[in-house]
Parts: structure tokens; sequence; C-alpha cells
């Protein structure tokens, strides 16, 4: 067999970022060309724009994956009620710390992103939710915002035009539900961040206010301004068909180097990521399982195999390093590529204290407004929490198993299947681990995770 | 309830940002809370005065949003990150390592208010856990025996003065500091 070369990263979002001589100050963004595709904006029509966002076929960067120039084309135009353009910086979901390079390295990068999208879209007034943990974070963007106005990039009649926009960044409290993006409204009306069900409640006919309203994680919003610059469809051969373009890979758990990497999409396999990219596992231990997308995304267990036929019609056969690294890979495999958070786990995790962890954190964040899921994230953490303790039962396999599949699909918002997919992945794939508990008492694995 | 001026005119430049007074809830009490270490049941009725909106209104988002206080952390507030990929780099033992040093249980304020810790979830830095934060900063790889010291420096004040542990705050650049990196594994 012949040894491929590792891929090499191609990065356009964070082309700068980590540039030692590039700091987060207006003057370095001018010196790269910053805001000039802001005033390129301004010389073409908002709908020639949102066109261009469209044929680039750029997918939500922020979990689902939805087609952003799609979601722009939803807005209700004709209502006659003020637009609103928010940027999802709540970067809520375990494994995934992409938007926080962005933000805090070269927010002027989204600013201008998010101002060519609200010329686009012609809302008047846009906000940055950013999660409350990235202090810093909220005063570098409120800085550069400020820096953005006094340049006229932002603010009052944009660069002289009619235009008007302002940015304002409002800071959540703590809570995962506020990534979910009608949860995220409410909490940017002032409320508990209860998801509202679709329909009625698209965002882009009531969304902020009752008003139609745009939300777009920190990478999309970033990616509007480089379809300008490259053009839709040249940005549109970035990648793969229905995968267009980069993205961050942000990889934790036991590989040697973890951190978040930027490829074209199906650029790479997860084997050439972990192996290659991030150094491979740490010494001596064995890969275990994945889970590819976030915390909330299915596992894949290390010696599966993977088959079926792909949207081409071509049959695949994997393993799990040879899964391609773009939106389609991991949904083909059965789970998702998410918000890019890839766990790596060896063999020195014990699978249920795994589940343990991953139900605690599901069952603290639940908003409580739906029982399926207030009820059912407790009962799956109290169940895998007790398995731990030496109090497992023959029967607690399918007890939790019964409790997720009750939830699923049962539930106003997608945190119903975001808790109960990694409850019915772990138990479909190590069952016997689970089994396993019950025979064998208390025994305490070396690496505590719950 | 005692506001300093500076918090009142910020409280005075936030609600018009905003289409509904509502909307401002949250940046309103941050502001406080910043200034106070929480949110009484006197101060609820003072911002709900302030937003022309009931009690209740900020009381459930205090009772509801985990990073919102009823009653204060201690003076140095430590967040320790418990969820998986923290965890997987051994945040647990790290979590224990902070408790018995400074002398006081995950969830608890110390007896003299100089120290609280939060064993909390996802703080979004996965892939330099475990991650712990000290008031605004964020400290990565803080793990086993780097653990230990860190705690040590914490203790006696003198995690500011180290130069083993940068918080990746201090490590950005700006037009006018230096370049310095974070502690690498």
């Amino acid at each position: 067999m012949i040894k491929k070369t590792t891929p090499k990263e191609r990065r356009i979002i964070l082309k700068h970022a980590d540039d030692p001589s590039y700091s987060n100050k207006i003057g370095c963004y001018l010196k790269k060309d910053g805001y000039s595709m802001l005033k390129k904006a301004f010389q073409m029509k908002p709908d020639e724009i949102g066109e261009e966002v469209l044929k680039s076929g750029v997918r939500g960067r922020g979990g689902a994956g939805f087609p952003a120039g799609m979601k722009w084309k939803f807005l209700d135009r004709k209502s006659g009620k003020p637009i609103y353009l928010v940027c999802n910086a709540d970067e809520s979901e375990p494994g995934t710390f992409k938007d926080r390079q962005i933000m805090y390295k070269d927010p002027h990068q989204l600013i201008e992103g998010m101002m060519i999208a609200a010329y686009a879209i012609q809302a008047k007034q846009a906000f940055i939710y950013i999660r409350a943990e990235f202090f810093e974070g909220a005063r570098i963007l409120e800085h550069a915002i400020a820096e953005a106005k006094k340049k006229n990039f932002c603010g009052d009649k944009i660069l002289g035009s009619d235009f008007s926009c302002d940015l304002v960044v409002h800071r959540g409290a703590g809570a995962y539900i506020c990534g979910e993006e009608t949860g995220l409204i409410e909490s940017l009306e002032g409320k508990r961040p209860n998801p509202r069900i679709k329909p009625p409640y698209f965002p882009a006919v009531l969304g902020l206010y009752q008003c139609p309203t745009i939300v777009n994680n920190v990478e999309t919003l970033c990616n509007v301004k480089h379809i300008l610059e490259i053009g839709g469809e040249e940005f549109a051969k970035i990648g793969k068909p229905n995968n267009t373009g980069t993205r961050i890979w942000c990889v934790s758990g036991h590989v040697k180097k973890p951190g978040y990497y930027e490829f074209e999409c199906g650029a790479l396999t997860l084997g050439e990521m972990i192996y290659d990219v991030c150094g491979g596992l740490l010494p001596g231990r064995s890969l275990k399982a994945i889970i590819p997308g976030g915390s909330s995304s299915k596992i894949l267990r290390a010696d599966e195999r993977f088959t079926g036929k792909l949207k081409d019609g071509t049959d695949f056969d994997w393993g799990i390093e040879d899964i391609p690294l773009d939106f389609d890979g991991p949904a083909s495999a059965g789970s998702m590529s998410g918000s890019g958070g890839i766990i790596v786990m060896d063999d020195t995790v014990d699978i249920v204290e795994a589940m343990a962890n991953i139900n605690a954190f599901y069952a603290h964040e639940s908003c409580g407004q739906c029982t399926p899921c207030r009820e059912g994230s407790l009962w799956m953490k109290k169940i895998t929490q007790r398995m731990c303790d030496g109090a497992a039962r023959k029967e607690d396999a399918d007890l939790l198993l019964s409790v997720a599949n009750q939830i699923e699909g049962r539930t106003i918002c997608a945190f119903g299947e975001a808790a109960s997919w990694p409850t019915q992945s772990f138990i479909s794939k190590f069952r016997d681990e689970f089994e396993e508990k019950a025979n064998n008492g208390n025994k305490k694995p070396p690496l505590q995770l719950i | 309830m005692e506001l300093s001026e500076d918090t009142l005119r910020k409280i005075e430049e936030v609600i018009p940002r905003y289409p509904e007074k509502r909307s401002a809830a949250l940046m309103v009490i941050h502001l406080i809370q910043d200034e106070l270490g929480c949110i009484s049941d006197e101060t609820c009725n003072w911002i709900a005065e302030k937003l022309e909106l009931q009690p209740i209104n900020i009381k459930e988002l205090i009772t509801f949003y985990p990073m919102l206080r009823e009653t204060a952390w201690g003076k140095k507030h430590v967040r320790v990150c418990r969820t998986l990929p923290c965890a997987l780099r051994g945040s647990y033992g790290t979590c224990k390592v902070l408790e018995e040093k400074l002398g006081v249980k995950e969830g608890h304020v110390r007896d003299d208010g100089e120290f609280s810790i939060e064993f909390m979830e996802c703080l979004a830095d996965c892939g330099e856990g475990p991650v712990v934060m000290v008031g605004e900063e964020t400290f990565e790889n803080i793990e086993g025996k780097g653990a230990e010291k860190f705690a040590d420096l914490l203790l006696n004040d003198k995690l500011n003065s180290s130069s083993e542990f940068i918080s990746y705050e201090s490590a950005l650049v700006t037009d006018s500091t230096p370049v310095k990196s974070t502690k690498k594994k």
C-alpha cells in the first residue's frame, strides 16, 4: 500500500487567527484587506448576495448543517415587520471550541460577515448571542464593534450608504439550551430559554419579537465574507458537492495533539485526522470509540463496519478510520458531523461511565419544558449513575433504552434527540459492557468520569 | 442596595440598545452581579421596576440560568469543567486536588469566603482540557502534578505572577503586548 502524505490544512476562516503578528484589533484586519468585501457587498443588490450564498451551497456550521442560503430564502419579507439577524455564538455543544478561536482572535471577520449578511437580508438590527463564560470574548467583540463603528463599517449609514445596522453583543448565562435557535431567541427577549414549537415559530417567519429573524452560527457568518470574495460558484468547488467549503474540526479526548484544524470538507478521513493530524493515540493505548460531532451525536465503535449506499448511488464499506470528514460521511455511518466536535476515547474508558458523564450533562441542561425530556434525562442520569456505583441491575440496559426511546420525537425541540441519541447508540454498540456491570459489582476503573 | 456610579451608568447605556426593555434583563443582571456577587430579592425588585416588569420575570431568570446567583460565590471563584472531553483528560482528579488544596468542596464557598469551586458543564475549550477558570480567566491542561502546583499558586495568590500557567486570555496577541504561549504538554 502506498503511504499517503499527511493532508494539509486549508485555512480560510482561521487564516490569520494564529499568526503571532496578527492581533484582534482593526488595524491588523485592515492590513489583511479587511472590510473590502463589505465594500464590494454595498455595490451589489441585497438579493445578489443571497444568490451567491445559495450558489455556494454553504451549510450551517452550528450542528444541523442546513444550507444557509436556503434559510435566508425562507425569510418572510412581505410582512413589513423589521428583520433581525442573530449570530449564535453560544458554542455550547460539548467537544466544540472553534467559534471561540474566531471571536477571540479575529473578531472583525465575524463583524464583516455579519454586516454583509445584514445588508443581504436587510436587517437593521443584529445581535451576537455569546455564552457568558466567554467574559473576555464579549469585551473583545464590544471593542471591535466600537472600532468598526468609528470607521463606519457598522452602525449608522454604513460606508456612506442609506443602510444602517446596529450590532449588539448579548451575553447568555451558562445554559446549553440557548444554543437552540428558538431558545436563544426567547433568551434574547429576556425570558427563560424555553424553545418554541415549529410550526408556527420558524424564526425566519416568527422569530425575535415575533418578527422575521435569521439565526446563523459564527463560522457560517464568517463564510459569507469568503463566499463574496471567492464567488458562490467557485466556493462550491471547495470541498465536495453538498459538502462545500472548509470546516473547522475540534478534536478532544485521547489523542496526542488535540486541537482545532481547518480542512476542506472531505479532504481527509477520520483515521487521517486522528493518526496523522493529531499524532495518534496516547502511547500504549488502543482506540475504543469516537463521538464524531459533539456529545449529542451517536457514538461510533472502533471495530464496527459501516456499509450502505451513498447519495450518489455508490456502495461503501468503511471501517471507522475510513469515514470521510465532511457533512455526509459521519451521517452515512449512522451518526452526524454536528458542530464538528470529535471526541476520541481509548481503551482506558469505561463506556458506562462515559455514558453516565454525558447523561449528567443532559439532565443538568434540559430546560424542563417537556415532560419526556425533563423526567427522562434525569432518570437516564440516575440509572447510569447507580450502574457506576455498583448497583447495576440486569435489566438496566433495556430500561435505559426504553427511557431514551420515549424521549426521542416527543419534545418541542431537538434537545430530546440530543439527549437520547447518546444512550441509544451507546447501548446498541456496547450492550455487553452495560450488562457486565450487573455481574461485576463495584470495580472502579482508573479513569474517573463520573 | 447600593450600586456604584459606574454600574448605574452602564445599566443606563445597555437598556436602550434593545428594541424592548425586557431584552436587557440578562445584561443588567450581569452588570449588577459583577458588582454585588449575587441578585437578592431586593435587587430583583429593583431590576423589575427598572425594566417595567414584575419581580417574578427577573426571579425566574436567576433561578434558571446556571451562572446567575441568589447567593455569592467566594472572592476567588474557580470553575472546573466536568463534561466528557475534560473528564477524559482527568478533570475529576483536578477538581479533587483543588478541593483538597483550597479547603472547600465543589458547589460550596469556603467559610472565610476566600474561595469557591464549581464543577460545571462544558467551558468550550475541550482541546486543552482539563480546563479551569479562575474568575474570568481560562487555564488549560490543568492536570496531575500540574494541578497540584496550580492549586498551590492559587492558594498563595501567586498565579498571576507565575510564568508556568498563562491563561488563554493573556496569551492572546494584542497590539501592545508581546506574544506569550500557553503551557502545552
